[in-house]
């Protein structure tokens, strides 16, 4: 399964990352020598094997559904890159 | 007088307080000397000897008033992927610069209430992602130990800050953080030991999230007992944390008999790598032979998808990270990059550009491919069916063994830039400490012995699930019968 250009930029895009142009290839040659790497898992059959989800096996716990935190809004936009009005500041979203 | 305090042991400093035959804050202050004399190591980000003076000085009082913890006055390194309050937390990356956590994680808050002293924030590896220090934002770290023509060797990754300083003792001990091998690896390559507990021993509350399924924190020291003693301040239920287990932490200093008859050493033959150097091979047989003078037995066994376990991991950890680094938009803290009448997403996007180094860009991207529509289940999902494979391994390896004995890593600490260019070389790397992080078992490097060039190797001992004690205990061991005595030159020292 290589990844072609496109794939990198389309990859790049959804992880938010702006690449530049130079950078598009040897990102993909990196990607690829990678991803051919880890391609021998498939020699592995894992037919009827679950898919791990924990590695020490436990129940997640239940708490009391009651606020246990919070008034800390100093704190809590101390660092902000911007903040106006007691809220984070972001560049205008919608026209 | 000075030297000689840094060069105790965490152990010798409990007592040495204890006895009043030194202070906390004289304590503290030789460790302050020490690392102002050793910036050229670049080991610290941030260093505060005001607040560990503060800090030295309430564990003095602590201590005369009888109510001391039982880390009173030991100044220790935190290194920099661990919040503290009111220093900046950086995970060695331009992204978070400047950020100054207004709380303390859980593991670096336990051992101040123990009474630690802390001397500052070590440097790393960004976002604990390498196995050099070569990809921290803040420069590389050097290893005190040096080549033979007395070149500059990393000091492995990616707690290499912590090692680094633990081993030119200007930090009596550090914490660690390891997702596939981030103690052990460093520890072996400065000739230090390290712990990594079992996964949900130590609450990752506070720490810098890279794969959450893996990362797990521990202590770097220059002895096992002193690994015992931080652990047990460091390990502990944290309801902050949901993977955080609610079991009793054992005193694991106690562990320390030394006593390993009858217990059975797994030997596992798919660790036999070719191309392994003849000394790692030979260093393994001795510590083979160690524990069998010291009445234990050696059997060996099978871990028959030993060779999955880096591939795997280099599917599973990018993936996590691709989410955890999510959180990195400029919007809620750290750096933003906002060009002129940007967008949201040109926000976004020319943030983490700037932000991120270039390991950590390449690690999102793959993770951000394997969990992308369409490969989900042909990467991500495969690699955690590989990985139920590989903890069923070491499962039916201890009904045949008590614990594992393999070698850390598969050479001796290499000069910088030497594998850099390739991220596979470098991965491998980590080809003997990641089956155990895949598997959650806690596991320990402890140093054995040196190369032809003087350089520390190190033994790996991997135990069942929540059996610190015995690898502790094996390790102990080993640490004796090796009398491990090599200590670097303090060439940094003008």
């Amino acid at each position: 399964m290589a990844v072609d250009e496109k794939t990198v930029r389309r990859i790049a895009h959804l992880a938010r990352i702006k690449l530049d142009d130079a950078d598009v290839e040897p990102m993909m040659k990196e990607l690829n020598g990678i991803l051919n790497w880890v391609e021998q898992l498939s020699e592995v059959n894992t037919d009827g094997v679950e898919p791990m989800t924990s590695v020490v096996a436990q129940k997640m716990r239940w708490r009391e559904d009651v606020v246990s935190d919070g008034n800390i809004q100093e704190d809590v936009l101390k660092n902000a890159p911007e903040a106006q009005f007691g809220f984070y500041a972001v560049p205008k979203v919608i026209e | 007088m000075a030297t000689e305090l840094t060069d105790l042991t965490v152990a010798q400093m409990r007592d040495g307080l204890k006895a009043k035959s030194f202070s906390a804050v004289e304590l503290t202050q030789a460790h302050i000397s020490a690392v102002e004399a050793a910036r050229e190591l670049n080991a610290f980000i941030v260093e505060t000897p005001e607040l560990a003076l503060e800090q030295a000085k309430a564990a003095d009082a602590a201590i005369a008033a009888g109510n001391a913890g039982p880390l009173a006055g030991i100044p220790l390194g935190i290194k920099d992927l661990f919040a503290t309050k009111g220093v900046q937390t950086t995970a060695a990356s331009k992204i978070l610069e400047g950020f100054v956590p207004t709380y303390e994680s859980t593991v670096s808050g336990n051992l101040l209430r123990d009474g630690a002293v802390t001397l500052g924030k070590l440097n790393l590896d960004q976002f604990a992602m390498g196995s050099s220090n070569e990809t921290s934002a803040f420069g590389n770290v050097l290893n005190p130990y040096r080549g033979p023509n007395g070149e500059h060797l990393v000091p492995g990754g990616s707690s290499g800050g912590s090692s680094s300083a633990v081993a030119a003792r200007i930090v009596a001990a550090a914490t660690g953080t390891d997702t596939g091998g981030s103690i052990r690896q460093p520890a072996a390559f400065t000739g230090i030991s390290g712990i990594k507990p079992t996964y949900g021993r130590c609450s990752r509350w506070g720490v810098v999230a890279f794969a959450s399924s893996l990362d797990q924190a521990g202590p770097m020291a220059r002895t096992i007992e002193d690994c015992a003693i931080l652990l047990k301040s460091m390990c502990g239920f944290d309801p902050k944390d949901s993977t955080s287990l609610d079991l009793p932490v054992p005193d694991f200093e106690k562990a320390l008999t030394g006593d390993v008859r009858g217990l059975k050493i797994g030997i596992p033959k798919e660790y036999r790598v070719d191309g392994m150097p003849a000394e790692i091979e030979k260093l393994w047989q001795q510590g083979m032979d160690w524990l069998k003078a010291a009445g234990a037995e050696i059997v060996e066994i099978s871990l028959p998808h030993t060779k999955y376990a880096l591939p795997t991991y280099y599917i599973v950890a990018p993936a996590e990270a691709s989410s955890n680094l999510a959180r990195y938009d400029g919007v809620r803290y750290g750096q933003r990059v906002a060009p002129e009448n940007a967008s949201l997403i040109d926000m976004y996007e020319a943030t983490r550009a700037a932000g991120f180094g270039h390991e950590v860009k390449r690690r999102i991207m793959i993770g951000t491919y394997v969990l992308s529509a369409g490969y989900y289940d042909a990467y991500y999902v495969k690699a955690q069916r590989l990985r139920t494979l590989i903890a069923q391994d070491f499962e039916k390896a201890y009904q045949q063994c008590d614990v594992i004995l393999t070698p850390t890593a598969p050479s001796a600490a290499f000069a910088f830039g030497s594998k850099s260019d390739d991220p596979l070389a470098m991965y491998l790397n980590d080809v003997f400490t990641v089956p155990a992080s895949l598997a959650g078992l806690p596991a320990l490097s402890v140093p054995a012995g040196v190369d032809a060039d003087g350089l520390p190797l190190g033994l790996h001992l991997i135990g069942r699930k929540l059996d610190e004690e015995t690898v502790l205990k094996v390790g102990h061991v080993i640490e004796q019968a090796a009398q491990f005595s090599a200590k670097p030159e303090k060439w940094w020292v003008k």
